[in-house]
């Protein structure tokens, strides 16, 4: 758990104090208050901090864990609700991508302890690599979602969602935005109440998915659709906020703020589940405005609906479905509708701003992996963390990234086409390999694919903010685990050659990858050292550059480090480079690339 | 300004990971909550950690709707650093918002791309004094210089706190009381005094730029651009192909042909930095930069 993370948590046991929380905090609130047994969840942006929090309840309240990825979290949590407790999971919206599977049967099976599953979407794509409506899942999978627009509402809604879980024998969504889970606002917090203890219940109808059962499920499951639709009817979870009536705005999560900053007259219908609709109340709604708006961030879903029930309406004809909405948007979309006068963008500068693209930190052990793929000149199938930050120059050396875990699988195709002529290398963290790099890794073997496999071990799942796995030998509380060896590992599912190296040594690691590469069949090479952020912020003496013999070659600065920049000096027309002391951790790997060893460290 | 109204006020806090964009916005937040308003405070830091740009929005009243600040109506924009506050600069309220800056430069990798001779920096060369002219109020402070002289570089976010606590209306107080509650019980000390420095510095008019801030953007105007034609000539008899000079090219603009010879691939790229030509165990590169004009200085 990070530093800034253990001072915001909110204090864990004070009811009925109002505290500034975040969406996550708030949600991780709702879930303690509601007093679930069993959280589980793999890291992802935004989503997170919700298990970090729940870690910050006392143990004897609820066990929280990381899993190795998000199926797994499910099935968790699955288990912990057949077990009778109330069970919570948390995930990124392409999280439940992994986790589909088991959602999908579990709908039919429903719940004996409440299931509540956070999905936090990325509108926007601050930090993913797609910006998927979780929304549709819960309409795929016949499941309610919850969308709360604030922090007080994502506390109760998740407390709430507990007990619709329950009575309606269903998993339960709470949707979340990135919006919604990194802002701060003020949340009146309660008490935490255990339901009455259940046990196993013995049902094998129920729990057990074999067609016969299954068959008879898929109706039960459309009835307590009928059910749950009529009891929205009348929540007040979906409620009418009376105003000019000659425009009726449909809306619901943190859209809805920005349709009350920009109209506050308006007519709103603000839904606190949006799905499934309420037929009866959305047939009433329109009836008592002349005109229907809906604003719903990305997929048309509410629109659709309605359009399906024959209610007129517009939506996407005014506001994009593409990318995070924001007041701005809204005030645009609601002037397209005719219904505002458009914005005056009286901005008076007139400059092209500066690009501060993401880099990898200074000292960063993953820089000189990719500078030696990019040396010698591979053909690199990527994957997710820190390190696909390695796309860009300088380091520009990552040829494709699909989701989490592809990179070993994508390698194979590639190398089954048979029309690679460079060598065939995926890189994947250590965090990534265990989430889903082990069945692609066995497939390659398995199938003799000619495939180099370059393992980034940084001991840290690092691109969300430093998690633990089953890689770093500690749990989510900070407990220790057994420690996975990844060499043994790698060994044990028959893999012939396997090297580790050093990230520090670019020689080295250059001479491991040319043989590993050689090698005919699946090598694997493991670069390790630990990331220079987390768990440690590490911090060795700086490096300084001596300006007298430097000649500008600026080899040191394909290294991509941040540390390195121009000086004031120039040589022949180039800029002489400078560290700054601050930034530089001492990894000295510039001095290793300087050609006038004029890198040292500072004395 | 600061006004207690029925207006929602919004303050911007810009910089770049790392720099404590969030301590300062959290110190805001939680003195707007005890003063009774309500708050909402909203980053993005997904990729924050990696050296980009982060920013907070802290919005205050008696009722805050949106998380986020609509483009135009930032009362109070405080940039720990020059390029960020540059590129958020059109959020600021044309005709009553304030600018309070850091004129410290983190310059990015990415603006030391362009190697070509006497290029520079992609960096904002925009000046203090440029910049002032255009807003309403605007402050442009040294605040790490400041806050290195009182001995922790790191403290420059409390010292533009300082700054921004003269501009909305809150006691002093309360400010110092919020930041020694926020800050490791080992540096309270250290950012009451940078609080103290920063606020009585703003104190001293609507519009300030401190000396040393002017003068950190001249320093790029005295460089020297000399004209310089580079030619590369490789001996092909002596060229082994042993990919020394493949290798080892910082702009990797070399690379081997069809019959392992070295060869100029991407002669726009090349600098003349003459390392192949002193790297070939065969001395088979010679690297030539004749001046074509005389250096003007
Ligand atoms: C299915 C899915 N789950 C989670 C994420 C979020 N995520 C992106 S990268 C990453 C982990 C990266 O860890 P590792 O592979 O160890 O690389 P590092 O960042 O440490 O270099 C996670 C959890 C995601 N993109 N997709
Ligand atoms: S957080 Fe760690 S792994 Fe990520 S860029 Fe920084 S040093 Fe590298
Ligand atoms: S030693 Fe060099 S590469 Fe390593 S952090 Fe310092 S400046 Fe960057
Ligand atoms: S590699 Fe060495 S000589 Fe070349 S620019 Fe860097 S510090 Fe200067
Ligand atoms: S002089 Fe040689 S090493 Fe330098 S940039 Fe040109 S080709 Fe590359």
């Amino acid at each position: 758990m990070t530093e800034a993370l253990r001072q915001t948590a909110a204090d864990p046991i004070l009811a009925g104090a109002a505290r500034p929380l975040t969406g996550n905090e708030a949600i991780a609130r709702g879930v303690w208050e509601a007093g679930a047994k069993v959280a589980a969840a793999y890291p992802g942006t935004p989503s997170t901090e919700i298990l970090e929090n729940i870690a910050t309840y006392p143990a004897s309240d609820i066990h929280a864990q990381w899993s190795t990825n998000e199926k797994t979290a499910m099935d968790v949590a699955i288990g912990a609700s057949f077990a009778g407790v109330r069970a919570f999971t948390a995930m990124k919206h392409v999280g439940l991508n992994v986790a589909a599977d088991a959602l999908m049967s579990f709908s039919y099976i429903g719940v004996n302890g409440g299931l509540v599953i956070a999905i936090c979407d990325d509108p926007g794509i601050h930090s993913s690599q797609n910006e998927q409506d979780s929304r549709i899942y819960a309409r795929f999978a016949q499941v309610p979602v919850l969308e709360p627009s604030d922090g007080q509402e994502a506390l109760e809604l998740t407390r709430l969602a507990f007990d619709i879980s329950e009575r309606f024998d269903t998993p339960v969504f709470v949707r979340s935005t990135t919006r919604l889970s990194h802002t701060r606002s003020t949340v009146v917090m309660g008490s935490r109440e255990e339901p009455a203890e259940r046990h196993f219940n013995e049902n094998p109808k129920k729990n057990v998915m074999i067609p016969a059962h299954a068959r008879m499920q898929h109706g039960v499951v459309l009835e307590r659709e009928r059910r749950l639709k009529d009891w929205l009817n009348d929540t007040p979870l979906n409620r009418v906020e009376p105003g000019d009536t000659r425009v009726g705005i449909i809306t619901s999560g943190i859209p809805y703020t920005y349709v009350k900053e920009v109209m506050p007259d308006a007519t709103v219908l603000k839904l606190g589940v949006t799905w499934p609709l309420p037929d009866r109340l959305l047939h009433d709604f329109a009836a008592s405005v002349d005109r229907v708006i809906v604003v719903e961030e990305l997929e048309p879903l509410i629109e659709d609906a309605l359009k399906a029930m024959g209610i007129p309406c517009e939506g996407k004809a005014f506001f994009p479905r593409a990318g995070e909405f924001s007041p701005e948007v809204v005030h645009d979309g609601l002037a397209r509708a005719g219904l505002m006068t458009p914005r005056v963008n009286a901005a008076p500068f007139e400059f092209a701003p500066m690009i501060r693209p993401p880099v990898l930190c200074a000292g960063c052990p993953h820089a000189a992996c990719y500078m030696a793929l990019r040396a010698l000149d591979a053909r690199v199938a990527g994957d997710i963390g820190c390190y696909t930050l390695a796309v860009v120059e300088p380091l520009k050396s990552i040829d494709t990234c699909v989701s989490m875990g592809s990179s070993i699988a994508n390698a194979v195709g590639m190398a089954k086409a048979g029309t690679e002529t460079k060598p065939i290398v995926a890189t994947i963290g250590d965090s990534t390999f265990l989430h889903s790099g082990i069945p692609p890794l066995i497939d390659a073997v398995y199938n003799g694919a000619d495939i180099t496999v370059f393992l980034l071990d940084n001991h840290i799942t690092a691109m969300t903010g430093g998690q633990d796995h089953p890689g770093t030998g500690k749990t989510l509380r900070g407990d220790p685990a057994p420690r996975i060896d990844f060499m043994e590992l790698v060994k044990s599912l028959g893999v012939k050659w396997v090297q580790k190296v050093d990230s520090y040594d670019t020689a080295s690691m250059q001479r491991t990858l040319r043989e590993a590469m050689a090698h005919k069949g699946v090598s694997v090479v493991i670069s390790d050292r630990p990331c220079v952020l987390d768990p440690v912020r590490i911090k060795g003496p700086a490096m300084e550059v001596e300006q007298e013999s430097c000649i500008a070659c600026q080899a040191c600065m394909n290294l991509g480090c941040p540390a390195i920049t121009w000086s004031e000096g120039w040589h022949e027309g180039r800029h002489k480079v400078r560290i700054d002391p601050e930034a530089c951790i001492g990894c000295s790997l510039c001095a290793q690339l300087c050609t006038t060893h004029s890198i040292r460290p500072i004395q | 300004m600061g006004d207690k109204s029925n207006r929602t006020m919004n303050v911007l806090i810009v910089g770049v990971g790392g720099q404590g964009v969030i301590m300062v916005s959290k110190v805001l937040a939680q003195l707007c909550q005890a003063d009774g308003h309500d708050v909402k405070q909203s980053e993005v830091h997904g990729m924050a950690k990696r050296g980009g740009g982060v920013f907070s929005h802290v919005r205050f009243g008696p009722k805050v709707w949106s998380p986020t600040i609509p483009e135009g109506e930032v009362d109070i924009l405080v940039a720990l650093e020059w390029a960020e506050g540059l590129r958020w600069l059109k959020h600021l309220k044309p005709d009553t918002g304030t600018f309070i800056a850091d004129c410290q430069k983190i310059v990015p990798p990415f603006a030391c791309r362009n190697r070509k001779r006497g290029a520079e920096p992609a960096y904002a060369p925009q000046t203090p004094e440029e910049i002032i002219e255009q807003v309403h109020a605007g402050y442009v402070m040294d605040a790490t210089g400041m806050a290195a002289n009182l001995g922790n570089a790191r403290a420059s976010n409390t010292v533009l706190l300082g700054a921004l606590s003269t501009v909305l209306d809150f006691p002093e107080e309360a400010w110092v009381e919020i930041i020694a509650a926020t800050v490791p019980a080992k540096s309270v000390e250290a950012n009451r005094a940078a609080f103290a420095e920063g606020r009585a510095w703003a104190m001293g008019g609507e519009k300030r730029i401190d000396v040393t801030a002017s003068g950190l953007h001249k320093a790029h105007s005295e460089m020297h651009h000399p004209q310089v034609d580079t030619i590369l000539e490789i001996t092909e008899e002596w060229c082994k192909g042993c990919d020394i000079c493949v290798k080892m090219c910082p702009e990797r603009c070399l690379r081997l042909n069809d019959l392992l010879k070295a060869e100029l691939a991407l002669p726009d790229l090349c600098t003349g930095c003459q390392l192949c030509a002193w790297l070939c165990p065969d001395q088979a590169i010679r690297v030539t930069n004749i001046p074509v004009t005389e250096a003007a200085e």
